[in-house]
C-alpha cells in the first residue's frame, strides 16, 4: 500500500475513537435539551446569527479574545496553542494534497514530511516548508509558556491555578509530548532527506547520520502514539472543551439558554469549562477564607464526572453567588445559572404551602409607580422613608406594595435551587401588579431587582432604584443640592455584576458630592458577605468577608460610604465607625425643595 | 372574655425521653450554629410568611428540637427563604440553613419508612 507505513496505525485509531465518542456524546447531550431550548434550536437552526456565531467561535475558540484582553501573556500561550496547531492541521492539509504522489490518506497530511522525502522543489513548496516550521515554533513558544506557568504562575499573571484530577494531568503530558515529538521526528527525516525547513533541518543537521537513521521510526511512532493517547483520553478530560465550546457558541449565539433544570445544554457548558481556573483568582471564598474546593471549575468538574456527588453538594451549596467568577470566565459561561442548576432540590421542590398567597388582595394603583422594598427593606426603614421622599419630591403617586406585607421575590428559593417554589411566588406578585395597572415597578433591593427584570415577564418596565433616581434628576424632575460630603460607593454583587448598573449610580453621587475611587470598584467590587446565595457560611467567616470589603470601601477616608442594596448596608452597618448609607438617603438628604 | 388582642396558648406536654431525637441531632451536627438558639422569637417576629399566616418558624424548629416531626414537613413549606430571620437572629443562628436542613431531613426521614 502506498503512503501507508504500520506506525500511522495509533493515530488512525485515535482519530477515529475521538470521533466516534464525541459524535455519540454530542448527539446524545442534543436529545437531552429541554422543550423550549428545542423549540429556539428548530426556529433558529439556520438564521443568520450562524455568521456572527462563526466569527465568534474564530474569535474565541483560535484566538482567545477574552483571556487576551484579561491577561495578554495568557493569552498568547492559549491562542500559540490552539490558533497555531489549527493552521498547522490546516495548512498541513493544504500543502500534502499538492505535494503527495500517489493515493492520498488523512494521515499523510499529519505526517507529510515522512511520505514526502524531496527536498522543496518550487518556491511553494519552499514556502509551505518554512511555514510549516514557522507554525511549529509559535505552538512550542506557547508550549514553553504553559511550563513555565506550570512552575511558576504568576509570571503568567496567574495567582492560583486549578488542581487536576490525574486523567487531566496524564491527558495534558500526551498532549505536550505532541510537539516536541513532532519536531524531533520532522528533524531527524530531514536531517536524512533534506526536507525540512529553518528549524527542522537547523535541529537535524545536528544529529549524526546514523543517530537519524536509528531514532526515525522510534520517533515518528511515538510521535503517533502520543496522538493516539490523547485522542482516547481527549472525551473524557478537560480537553473536551475543544469541541464543546464551538457547538455551546453556536447553540448560545442562535438564542439557547439555561433552563430550570439540568439539560443537554447544561452538558455542553460542563464540557466547555477547560479548567482554565481564572474563576479562582476572584473567589472572595478563597482569597478571605481560604475555601479552595467549591470554586466553579470544582463544581463544573464535580458535575461531569458523577462519582464526586457528596462533593457536589459541598461544593454547590458554598457559594455567595456574587457573579465575580462569571465576569472572570474567559468562556463566558453562565456559572450562576450551572451553579443553581447543581443545587436543585427535586423532590423538595413542590409549591403547595404558598396558597395562603391567593387571597392577597391587589389595589388599584393606575398610572402609579409599584414600590417594591423587598423583604430586606422592612429591615432598613431609612431606605424606604427616604424613597417615599424621592418619590413625593418628584410629584409621582407611587403604590408602596409590600409597606405591611411583602411576598419574596422568588429569587431566594431559586438560587437555593426550588424552582417550582420561586414560580408560585412569581405568580402571586405577578398577578398582583397586573391587577394594579401601574405603570412601572421599583424596587430598592438588587436582589428583587435582579429577579424581576431577569426571571419574570412583566408588562412594566422595572428600575432599581439607583436607576430610578438617576433618570429623575437626568429629566429634571428631582433636584438635589451640592454637599461637601465625600462617598466611596460599593457595586453590590447583584446590581452591578448581575444587573450591570455601574454607571447610574456614580453619575448621582457625582451630582450631589465628591466620590471618591476604590481599589477594587465596578465589576471587581469584593461581596458584602451577606449574599443570600450562601447558607453555609458562619456569622465569623461573614464578618471577614465584609471586613476584607469595608477595608477598601473606607481606605480613601470618605464621610459616607454609600451602597443600594439593603442587605449590603446592614452587612457594613456595624463593622466600620463610617457613616454607612444606602444612595436613596444619600439624596433624600440633599433634595432642593425649592425648584 | 377581655380581648387583649393576643392570647395565651395552651400548655402542652411531651415526653423528651421517649421523643425519638436522632434526627435532632443530625439537625444539630449539620446547623452548628442552632445550638446557640435561645428561643426568643425574634425570627418568628420579622417573618414574612407570618405575616399572611400563622406560621411560626420559632415552634416549628422548637418542635424539630424535642423530636415532634409530625406536620412539620407541610409547615415548613410556608418559608419564602427570604432571609430577614437570619438577619434579626440576636444569636447569630443561620436559619435558612436550619430552614433547609429541616426540609431536607424530615424528606430522607419519609424516604426510608
Amino acid at each position: 500500500m502506498a503512503n501507508f507505513h504500520p506506525f500511522v496505525l495509533p493515530f488512525v485509531f485515535g482519530t477515529v475513537a475521538l470521533f466516534v465518542i464525541c459524535g455519540y456524546k454530542y448527539v446524545r447531550w442534543i436529545k437531552q435539551f429541554d422543550e423550549e431550548q428545542k423549540r429556539v434550536i428548530r426556529k433558529n437552526i439556520f438564521s443568520t446569527k450562524i455568521l456572527p456565531a462563526i466569527w465568534e467561535m474564530f474569535c474565541e475558540c483560535l484566538l482567545h479574545l477574552r483571556i487576551s484582553k484579561k491577561n495578554r501573556r495568557l493569552g498568547y500561550m492559549h491562542r500559540s496553542i490552539a490558533f497555531g496547531w489549527f493552521l498547522l492541521i490546516v495548512f498541513g492539509a493544504v500543502e500534502s494534497r499538492l505535494g503527495i504522489k500517489g493515493p492520498f490518506h488523512f494521515w499523510c497530511a499529519i505526517f507529510y514530511r515522512f511520505f514526502h522525502h524531496n527536498p522543496p522543489a518550487n518556491s511553494t513548496e519552499f514556502f509551505f516548508t518554512q511555514l510549516m516550521d514557522l507554525l511549529l515554533l509559535y505552538v512550542l513558544s506557547g508550549l514553553f509558556l504553559a511550563l513555565l506557568k506550570k512552575i511558576h504562575s504568576r509570571i503568567l499573571g496567574m495567582r492560583r491555578t486549578t488542581r487536576h484530577t490525574k486523567m487531566d494531568i496524564a491527558c495534558k503530558v500526551s498532549l505536550w509530548a505532541i510537539f516536541p515529538l513532532r519536531l524531533l521526528s520532522e528533524s531527524v527525516t530531514a536531517r536524512l532527506y533534506g526536507n525540512g525547513g529553518f528549524l527542522t533541518q537547523t535541529i537535524g543537521d545536528l544529529f549524526g547520520r546514523n543517530a537519524a537513521t536509528f531514532l526515525e521510526m522510534p520517533l515518528w511512532s511515538l510521535y503517533s502514539l502520543a496522538l493516539c493517547i490523547f485522542f482516547l483520553m481527549f472525551p473524557f478530560t478537560r480537553y473536551m472543551h475543544i469541541f464543546a465550546e464551538v457547538f455551546l457558541i453556536y447553540f448560545r449565539k442562535i438564542g439557547v439558554r439555561e433552563g430550570e433544570k439540568l439539560s443537554g445544554y447544561t452538558k455542553y457548558e460542563l464540557s466547555a469549562c477547560s479548567r482554565c481556573g481564572m474563576c479562582i483568582d476572584g473567589c472572595p471564598l478563597y482569597n478571605e477564607l481560604d475555601i479552595n474546593d467549591v470554586q466553579s471549575v470544582y463544581l463544573l468538574r464535580n458535575m461531569r464526572n458523577l462519582e464526586h456527588k457528596m462533593d457536589l453538594e459541598k461544593a454547590a451549596a458554598n457559594c455567595l453567588m456574587c457573579h465575580r467568577c462569571a465576569e472572570d470566565c474567559p468562556v463566558d459561561l453562565d456559572l450562576m445559572n450551572i451553579r443553581r442548576i447543581s443545587r436543585d432540590k427535586g423532590d423538595l421542590d413542590f409549591s403547595d404551602g404558598y396558597r395562603y398567597l391567593d387571597k392577597v388582595s391587589g389595589f388599584n394603583a393606575v398610572g402609579r409607580v409599584v414600590y417594591f422594598g423587598g423583604c430586606m427593606s422592612q429591615l432598613t426603614p431609612s431606605i424606604t422613608a427616604a424613597m417615599k421622599e424621592v418619590f413625593n419630591a418628584a410629584g409621582q403617586k407611587y403604590w408602596h406594595i409590600d409597606e405591611n406585607r411583602s411576598i419574596c421575590c422568588g429569587r431566594p428559593l431559586l438560587q437555593q435551587g426550588f424552582n417550582n417554589q420561586a414560580a408560585s411566588l412569581r405568580a402571586e406578585n405577578t398577578r398582583l401588579i397586573a391587577e394594579s395597572h401601574a405603570v412601572a415597578l421599583v424596587t430598592s433591593c438588587p436582589i428583587c431587582y435582579h429577579s424581576f427584570k431577569d426571571e419574570y415577564d412583566l408588562p412594566i418596565p422595572v428600575y432599581h432604584h439607583t436607576e430610578y433616581i438617576d433618570m429623575l434628576m437626568k429629566s429634571g424632575r428631582l433636584s438635589t443640592d451640592k454637599c461637601n460630603e465625600s462617598f466611596t460607593y460599593h457595586d453590590p454583587c447583584e446590581l452591578g455584576r448581575g444587573s450591570g448598573i455601574y454607571k447610574q449610580p456614580r453619575d448621582i453621587l457625582g451630582a450631589i458630592g465628591e466620590l471618591r475611587q476604590i481599589a477594587k470598584e465596578g465589576d471587581e467590587s469584593l461581596c458584602c458577605g451577606m449574599n443570600l446565595g450562601n447558607t453555609v457560611l458562619s456569622k465569623d467567616e461573614q464578618t471577614r468577608l465584609r471586613d476584607a470589603a469595608l477595608s477598601v470601601l473606607t481606605e480613601p477616608a470618605p464621610d459616607v460610604v454609600v451602597t443600594a442594596c439593603p442587605m449590603c448596608k446592614k452587612a457594613f452597618n456595624h463593622g466600620t465607625k463610617v457613616n454607612v448609607k444606602d444612595i436613596a438617603e444619600i439624596v433624600a438628604e440633599n433634595l432642593n425643595h425649592t425648584k | 372574655m377581655v380581648d387583649f388582642g393576643f392570647n395565651i396558648k395552651k400548655a402542652r406536654s411531651f415526653n423528651l425521653t421517649t421523643s425519638d431525637l436522632t434526627k435532632a441531632s443530625e439537625l444539630l451536627e449539620r446547623v452548628p450554629s442552632y445550638r446557640l438558639c435561645i428561643s426568643c422569637g425574634g425570627c418568628t417576629a420579622t417573618c414574612s410568611a407570618r405575616q399572611f399566616t400563622n406560621f411560626d418558624i420559632r415552634k416549628v424548629h422548637n418542635s424539630f428540637r424535642r423530636g415532634l416531626y409530625s406536620g412539620l414537613d407541610k409547615e415548613l413549606h410556608k418559608c419564602m427563604l427570604c432571609g430577614k430571620c437570619t438577619l434579626v437572629c440576636p444569636r447569630g443562628v443561620n436559619l435558612r440553613s436550619l430552614i433547609i436542613n429541616m426540609r431536607q431531613i424530615l424528606d430522607s426521614r419519609t424516604e426510608t419508612l
